[in-house]
């Protein structure tokens, strides 16, 4: 950490540049996919068109589960001729829908493109049923629009809605609220970690269950597990609840000065911390050592995808060695980005947007060794002889903290080591 | 609004996606917001496409709205043109577009751009994908031909005493359900019966070939779903006959040779054309085990219609159910299952099909991705007949539905889920024994189509009204002996029996008496 605030110190920040073209970036209703496996008793009912419902079982893998926690109302031409009432409509579909699922402890009204441009008011709907079924389950709404959102932000979106909802934490306590989805087996490691830090009053934002709301209020300290969450902090911090700026958990050094970030709220010095962690960050180290000599010296470009993409340059150029020749955000936060930006430093190629072509004529360019792009992209690079690898698979992976820094490497080193090792004609 | 889990089609503008990721030298610029770029997917990862399908994106955001979108249109339009140099460009929007009403297309036409456009009404609220493909190819082939005069066919017969027949090919696409090789199959069928393919479309064509359509004698409709309407039109403008018969299955193969002789006027023996292992594999004594099996069948209407035939037909199953998402094919499917004897099953939604295959518990199901699902959850053998379909039915192997090796490919596409036949009677004789029993899969399926691993689905599915009957210790340890893939057929006929019979507990000898009173 202290080598790192050490850089931003001497060299400043990169120099963004702002895009604006075309976009190959899923929406925000994308995020259901992982949030309706991690809030287990939550039901995803986007209010949209059949693209919507398309979209979901294209991206979702095709339909990997059976009965899924997701659905869409589409709306058809008498919703939008008026001819029929959308809310006595909404109402309806909901009445079925639980009447299926009496399990469902959470109900998401989950906006689209067509509900915000027909101005559809879903918070509004979100309320009336709310007092419908009271007793029953909590509803609220939010929006997943691609006009609004790219991928992860949905989750953002989901998150912020929720806030409301969230229990006063009583006065004079002080708790840790990690914000941003975690694979469960991630969760479990970071609570041994603030476990051995002394940290006890940890809670995790989502949790596996609807009903398992983390407190909120001045004594809150927000640490953040993902850098896509900006409108859920903004909500927690009009709640009291304090942002702990922080490095992001990927990669040894990442995940250590996270932990530090944290660790000093609580009266810790960043030394302790070390000591405390030593084990973890020493069996990091070594399993990344055997996947860092297939990355190191090879050239990286992002595409503008998943959000993770400063983090993750980061741990790419400091712990493996690799080249960035470009990084690409669909959008920069610059409060949240603010220790990755000066973690990455002046004479990095950052770019926010995206204009695909011209990107696309850039990546053909320069022949990085390895491109990180959305999926409608990957297949048609690797044709001309590029290796890829796509993003959404870093979403689906647990890659944060020490005992993934290695699995996260090697996502990246995967492609590289299939060049070497395949035998059959050639690639492009 | 309509309340759906998974769609069997998606939105018309996919439709319009295929034809152009079909063709070359054709784009489609879509009016349409961020994330509706998914589609692109569809193609590069299911279909494993090596490029990017021809679709520019406007991708407007909410920032744009009310303000720049049109201009997004125009500018999105000539930087297509300027950097792919389309010789058609389609222009159309997706649902979102379509409420902007900034109508890309009127846009597209006074802005003085360098390629022909041919705009596309999507009317993404009422329609869906098949609709979208069949109203683009039709846009587009009229929109090159509308105007041109019968080919000089009469003056090409003159000079050339002996001119080859022709015919086109009309429907395969990208993401149809195995068009590369049927393409291929067909072409093959149609040379051993002298006849040329003048032009395939929209399948690799090129807005040139396409102006080629008229110099054919006849379109083969290979899709209907996709070509109905660009046939008719042909038929229309050119006199070009329609040959309507798909061949898919033997008998339908032979149908189809026996059209395109017709048709072209040709004298053919249809046994010289080509032969299929089918008709022997089907007759042959191991076989005998796939009589009156019982099937269903849910599929685009094409793939549906074609199934049932050969599973009835040519496989000697019995067909107990049969359906399709296609409802523009609903009156022919329905016709057909009343042939059958049954009522056919019209819909699009995924429920409903999962309603209708838990009440038949048939014992194999021939259906889409999502008929597989439903067959795993049920433990029921499962093969995909139809789009939608996922990555491991774009095989890398040749593996052509129509035709005569289409014959052969779905023969053991079909029987491979299934229980082969002495296994088959051993399981049922020695229903307990330890090693080989039937919880176990069928022994040549390591891990997949494990029927009855599956917790057991059938019992925990009330049939009849509870409460109604209820199962004696005996009767329930009786049943508990016949084979799962019959169970359930055994549990619902015995209540059913049981409740004419006004019975309150079934026994032992209710289920005999049920069994004797069902029997074929």
């Amino acid at each position: 950490m202290s080598q790192v605030i050490a850089r931003a110190a001497t060299e400043g920040v990169p120099d963004v540049r702002t895009e604006r073209g075309e976009r190959a970036v899923f929406c925000g209703l994308t995020s259901i996919i992982w949030l309706h496996r991690r809030i287990q008793d939550a039901f995803f009912l986007v209010v949209g068109s059949r693209t919507c419902a398309h979209l979901l079982q294209s991206a979702a893998g095709v339909m990997i589960f059976a009965e899924p926690r997701f659905a869409t109302a589409i709306l058809g031409e008498r919703d939008l001729a008026g001819m029929a009432d959308c809310h006595e409509e909404l109402d309806r579909v909901v009445g079925e829908l639980l009447a299926r699922r009496p399990d469902i402890r959470r109900l998401f009204l989950v906006g689209s493109c067509p509900s915000e441009v027909i101005k559809l008011d879903l918070a509004n709907a979100a309320a009336r049923l709310q007092n419908v079924h009271n007793n029953r389950l909590r509803i609220s709404a939010f929006s997943g629009s691609g006009i609004e959102t790219t991928f992860t932000q949905g989750e953002d979106q989901c998150l912020a809605s929720m806030v409301p909802d969230l229990p006063e934490l009583e006065s004079g306590s002080q708790r840790l609220m990690v914000v941003g989805t975690l694979a469960d087996i991630v969760e479990e490691q970071f609570r041994r970690h603030f476990a051995q830090l002394g940290i006890e009053a940890v809670d995790f934002f989502p949790a596996a269950r609807a009903d398992n709301l983390p407190p909120v209020g001045p004594g809150t300290r927000l640490l953040l597990a993902q850098p896509y969450v900006s409108d859920t902090v903004a909500a927690l911090c009009k709640r009291g609840a304090k942002l702990i700026p922080s490095l992001y958990p990927l990669g040894v050094q990442g995940t250590l000065a996270w932990f530090q970030a944290a660790a000093a709220e609580w009266g810790m010095d960043a030394d302790s911390v070390s000591q405390a962690l030593a084990i973890p960050v020493a069996r990091a180290q070594k399993a990344l050592f055997r996947v860092r000599e297939h990355l190191k010296d090879k050239s990286i470009h992002f595409l503008p995808d998943s959000q993770l993409e400063l983090p993750l340059a980061r741990f790419l150029r400091d712990e493996c060695d690799m080249s960035l020749l470009e990084v690409a955000t669909p959008y920069l936060d610059q409060m949240l980005m603010a220790p990755e930006l000066s973690a990455l430093g002046a004479g990095v190629q950052l770019v926010e947007g995206s204009d695909l072509d011209s990107a696309l004529a850039r990546v053909r360019a320069s022949r990085p060794d390895l491109t990180v792009c959305g999926m409608g992209i990957a297949n048609p690079l690797e044709a001309e002889g590029l290796r890829t690898k796509w993003s959404i698979e870093l979403i689906f992976t647990p890659v944060q903290g020490f005992d993934q820094v290695a699995d996260l490497a090697g996502l990246f080193a995967r492609p590289l080591a299939r060049e070497r090792q395949l035998e059959v004609g050639s690639w492009s | 609004m309509e309340l759906t889990l998974w769609t069997y089609e998606g939105p018309p503008h996919v439709g319009a996606i295929r034809i152009a990721a079909s063709m070359r030298d054709v784009h489609l610029v879509l009016h349409a917001p961020q994330g509706d770029t998914y589609a692109d997917l569809l193609f590069t990862m299911i279909e494993r496409e090596g490029r990017r399908p021809p679709v520019t994106w406007t991708t407007f955001q909410a920032r744009d709205l009310g303000s720049s979108t049109a201009e997004m249109v125009i500018e999105t339009l000539q930087g297509v043109c300027e950097r792919y140099h389309p010789k058609v460009l389609l222009v159309a929007e997706s649902c979102t577009g379509e409420l902007l009403q900034d109508q890309p297309g009127a846009l597209a036409r006074g802005a003085g751009l360098s390629a022909p456009i041919i705009p596309i009404e999507m009317a993404a609220y009422t329609r869906k994908e098949n609709w979208g493909a069949s109203e683009t190819l039709y846009q587009l082939v009229r929109g090159l031909l509308a105007g041109k005069a019968r080919a000089t066919s009469e003056d090409s017969s003159a000079t050339t005493e002996k001119r080859r027949p022709s015919v086109n090919l009309i429907g395969p696409t990208k993401l149809g359900f195995r068009c590369r090789d049927d393409v291929t199959e067909v072409c093959r069928l149609l040379e051993r019966m002298g006849v040329g393919v003048n032009v395939v479309a929209p399948l690799g064509a090129s807005p040139h070939d396409l102006l080629r359509i008229p110099e054919a004698d006849a379109n083969v409709n290979l899709a209907p779903e996709v070509a109905d309407l660009t046939c008719d039109w042909l038929r229309r403008q050119f006199k070009q006959p329609i040959i309507q018969t798909v061949p898919l299955g033997w008998g339908a193969t032979r149908d189809f040779i026996a059209e395109v002789a017709q048709v072209l006027d040709l004298d053919i023996n249809p046994d010289v054309v080509g032969e299929s292992r089918l008709p022997w594999y089907s007759r042959s004594v191991d076989s005998t085990y796939l009589t009156g099996k019982r099937v269903f069948v849910f599929a685009d209407g094409t793939h549906a219609l074609a199934a049932a035939r050969m599973a009835r037909d040519e496989m000697g199953f019995e067909v107990v159910g049969l359906g399709t998402y296609s409802r523009e094919r609903a009156r022919d499917v329905r016709a057909l299952a009343s042939e059958y004897g049954l009522e056919a099953l019209i819909t699009d939604d995924y429920l409903a099909v999962e309603r209708a295959v838990t009440e038949l518990q048939p014992e194999l199901v021939l259906g889409t991705q999502m008929e597989r699902h439903i067959a795993k959850r049920l433990g029921i053998p499962c093969a995909v007949i139809s789009t939608p379909a996922h990555v491991q039915d774009y095989p890398a192997r040749y593996s052509p539905q129509m035709g005569f090796e289409g014959c052969n490919v779905i023969f053991d596409t079909w029987v491979h889920p299934l229980i082969m036949g002495l296994e088959e009677h051993l399981l049922t004789m020695f229903r307990d024994d330890f090693e080989f029993n039937d919880a176990a899969v069928p022994s040549h399926l390591g891990g997949e189509g494990a029927g009855a691993q599956q917790p057991d689905n059938v019992e925990a599915i009330p049939t009849v009204a509870p409460g109604a009957v209820a199962w004696a210790v005996s009767a329930e340890k009786e049943l508990r002996k016949i084979p799962f893939f019959v169970r359930g057929k055994a549990r619902r006929n015995t209540e059913h029996f049981a409740l004419e019979q006004g019975l309150s507990v079934i026994d032992v000898e209710t289920l005999y008496e049920a069994k004797a009173h069902f029997s074929r």
